[in-house]
């Protein structure tokens, strides 16, 4: 069992915990993620592994709820444990210096930036982040990505905070400026990351992809995290989950990670039957 | 001489009505009563050159645990039984007999006999003890002589860990997953192998002193230096895990699943008892496995289980050269499987939604025989036809899985990229680290991997006491 030893709610529906899981910890680097299971009829989820402290032994993990599972983590409390957390699984990202490194984060998927532009940044990079969500609200660890950013860009749909727009057009407005970029990385909703890595490549910007398809074991033993990149099917949790965004279909995982809505449906809706009231997540 | 009139045929065993078990997952062989067993035991001759002992891997005294249990003396039957086979209700339920000791029995040699039931004795005798309610722990010695990492708790790692165990090494077994059994908790489905057995006989191996680690993946969540400092020795039993696809169009249509998938969905996770598992799985009306293994066997039956309307194996040779144990073939014709031989798919079709609607499959036929003996299936040309299919299920094999090895990269490969290692003793090309199983086989038995386990087991006790002795 791995203990919760903290939780905050960050944003509506949005919580960061930390974990004890010493293995992990000590073993993690930036990009890799876990695979957790709340109970013993629960299912196995994937998540980013947020930041992570050696001495403690502790992880930090950032989710949104959107279905049962990550509901019931959020109703989960400190002293309550998870019943397994595995890991650190996947490759580490790539850390070295490029010279100027653009670092783009949607959603949940900021909690995936910010590990891996604090390496950046500690390797010499300049770093440029771009911070994207519907609201203000849902734009989140914005001072921590601050902190470890030369500069920080924050867009919103519905213009609550910084630029109104999307975060490509946050990417175009610093090229635009004539920022010479080296290396991105956007982590985010998957529409998000297919449109920033189409932008990207008419922006001619190397960049990186953190893929989300639905996972199982994340030990490469199953292949439902299969995605095809370039014209091979490769394994997200083995072979990735970072990947060439150029070289990603990105329908295909996106039609993918609709297989199971209904289910998905279903498990939720019989949770919140059982449980009653969840309107404060 | 006396003639001595031994009954034709195997003492019946109870099975569940194929018309109901379709709608079930339990299991499907019912096992013998005291009587039943007495009387299938009675068959033996207790052959002075016990042929059948020759034919088990892990060359279990099969007349001498027969013997007993025609004694009603089910103890000593027990007792003879484990200390060859540290897992027996899970052997005498999915060993290929036909293929191992049933097939040397000498009574099956006879004109017009089947062999002695030895499986189904193995697992009446396993399953008597854990209906005792107690069993019996064999005594371990107290004074540890070194710490051994297993990494891996399939078959070959419990079957290394126990024997380890006994001769008095701590053990601690490195389990990438939640639950230990490898492939008896995530392959075998529950009507062949309830997993309530696999826990049982993995309670056992930790009662012997086995730590079992879940969660820890080798060459992640622990290091290969971290384990070479911390133990005398190291076994890899990490199995032949990663599944094969066809890699043909359509492979990434949903609806299409790889066997270890589909089947860990169902057996690890429990998705037949979803909503009140959260796992889900998809239910296919029409669905197309692909190959005629075990594994294709089990996910037919599984999808049938499911509810599918109809289940069609797809298999690119003919039934003589399938590879499926011949019980398990049997159970799922009496299901309604069917069968489609000398037929490989080309494409899987799907609909603008990006879900599965057909298969387009080729008819084959068999040419010259290849490397592996088998006569090689040619594709007809203009044979192509469509099988109407929302669910298909690829069941064509297994590789190594590349986590640990990428992370052990002084580990010498054999060319189809499994580790290099003696078959005698599971000694790698690094000293003081052992494999066995199907990490070193290619995909193989639960029996085999076990044999394995066992080999290794001893040679890393000689090894370990060899390299004290020098210090």
């Amino acid at each position: 069992m791995f203990e919760i030893t903290s939780k905050e709610k960050i944003a509506t529906k949005e919580y960061e915990i930390w974990v004890k899981a010493p293995k992990v910890a000590s073993h993690a680097k930036p990009g890799q993620f876990v695979v957790i299971r709340t109970s013993l009829n629960g299912e196995r989820i994937p998540l980013t592994i947020a930041d992570f402290n050696v001495e403690k032994g502790e992880i930090r993990l950032i989710f949104q709820a959107v279905g049962k599972t990550t509901y019931e983590m959020a109703t989960m409390k400190v002293g309550d444990a998870l019943q397994d957390v595995a890991g650190p699984l996947g490759h580490p990202s790539e850390i070295k210096k490029y010279g100027t490194v653009m670092m783009i984060g949607g959603g949940v998927g900021i909690a995936a930036i910010l590990p891996i532009l604090k390496e950046l940044k500690r390797a010499g990079n300049k770093v440029i982040t771009i911070l994207g969500g519907r609201s203000a609200d849902l734009v989140i660890l914005k001072d921590e990505c601050e902190k470890f950013s030369d500069e920080l860009l924050v867009t919103t749909d519905d213009g609550s905070m910084g630029m109104k727009g999307v975060v490509t057009d946050g990417m175009k407005e610093i090229v635009k400026r004539g920022e010479k970029i080296d290396q991105a990385w956007s982590i985010g909703p998957t529409v998000m990351m297919k449109f920033s890595a189409y932008t990207a490549k008419e922006l001619g910007i190397p960049i990186f992809v953190s893929l989300n398809p639905i996972m199982v074991d994340g030990t490469g033993m199953c292949g439902a995290c299969r995605v095809t990149v370039g014209k091979n099917i490769r394994f997200a949790c083995v072979d990735g989950p970072e990947f060439d965004g150029y070289e990603v279909n990105w329908d295909e995982l996106m039609n993918r990670l609709r297989q199971y809505k209904d289910q998905e449906k279903i498990s939720l809706e019989n949770y919140m039957a059982r449980v009653g009231d969840l309107s404060w997540l | 001489m006396a003639v001595i009139k031994i009954p034709n045929n195997k003492t019946p065993i109870k099975e569940q009505d194929p018309k109901e078990r379709i709608h079930n997952f339990g299991e499907v062989v019912l096992g013998y009563t005291l009587e039943e067993a007495v009387a299938e035991a009675n068959r033996c001759l207790q052959c002075v050159n016990q042929p059948c002992v020759a034919g088990c891997p892990v060359n279990i005294d099969i007349p001498g645990f027969i013997l007993a249990l025609r004694n009603r003396d089910l103890p000593k039957s027990t007792q003879i039984l484990k200390s060859y086979n540290n897992l027996p209700a899970v052997c005498g339920r999915v060993c290929p007999q036909e293929s191992q000791c049933e097939g040397r029995c000498t009574v099956g040699k006879m004109k017009d006999h089947e062999p002695v039931a030895i499986g189904k004795l193995e697992r009446f005798v396993a399953d008597w003890e854990a209906n005792q309610g107690i069993v019996n722990i064999p005594e371990i010695p107290s004074q540890k002589l070194g710490r051994v990492a297993i990494i891996g708790a399939g078959p070959a790692g419990l079957t290394a860990a126990a024997d380890l165990a006994k001769m008095g090494y701590e053990v601690k077994i490195f389990e990438a997953l939640h639950a230990a059994g490898g492939v008896l908790m995530y392959g075998i489905p529950e009507f062949r192998l309830p997993k309530s057995i696999v826990e049982r006989e993995v309670n056992f191996i930790k009662s012997l002193g086995v730590e079992i680690d879940t969660d820890s993946i080798a060459g992640r969540s622990v290091t290969i230096s971290e384990l070479k400092n911390e133990f005398d020795a190291i076994f890899i039993g990490t199995g032949a895990g990663t599944p094969s696809f066809m890699n043909i169009p359509g492979t990434n249509l949903n609806g299409v699943y790889s066997a270890s998938e589909f089947l860990t969905r169902i057996n690890l996770m429990h998705a037949y008892k979803f909503p009140e598992s959260d796992t889900p799985v998809r239910l296919g009306k029409h669905v197309v496995v692909v190959g005629a293994g075990n594994v294709a066997m089990d996910a037919s039956r599984s999808a049938l289980r499911l509810g599918a309307e109809s289940v069609k194996i797809v298999y690119r040779r003919s039934e003589e050269e399938m590879p499926a144990r011949i019980e398990e073939y049997h159970h799922a014709i009496e299901e309604g499987i069917e069968f489609h031989w000398l037929t490989n798919p080309i494409e899987y079709i799907g609909d603008d939604k990006g879900n599965l609607t057909a298969v387009k499959c080729i008819k084959m036929k068999l040419g010259e025989p290849d490397a592996s003996g088998r006569r090689r299936p040619i594709p007809i040309d203009g044979s192509e036809f469509i099988i109407e299919a929302d669910m298909a299920i690829e069941a064509i094999g297994q590789t190594s899985n590349k986590v640990l090895l990428s992370a052990f990269p002084e580990l010498k490969l054999t060319p189809h990229g499994y580790i290099e290692a003696d078959p005698e003793t599971g000694q790698t090309s690094v000293e003081g680290v052992f494999a066995g199983g199907d990490i070193v086989t290619g995909a193989a038995t639960v029996i085999l991997a076990m044999g394995a386990g066992k080999k290794s087991a001893k040679a890393i006790d000689e090894y370990i006491k060899s390299k004290k002795a020098v210090l």
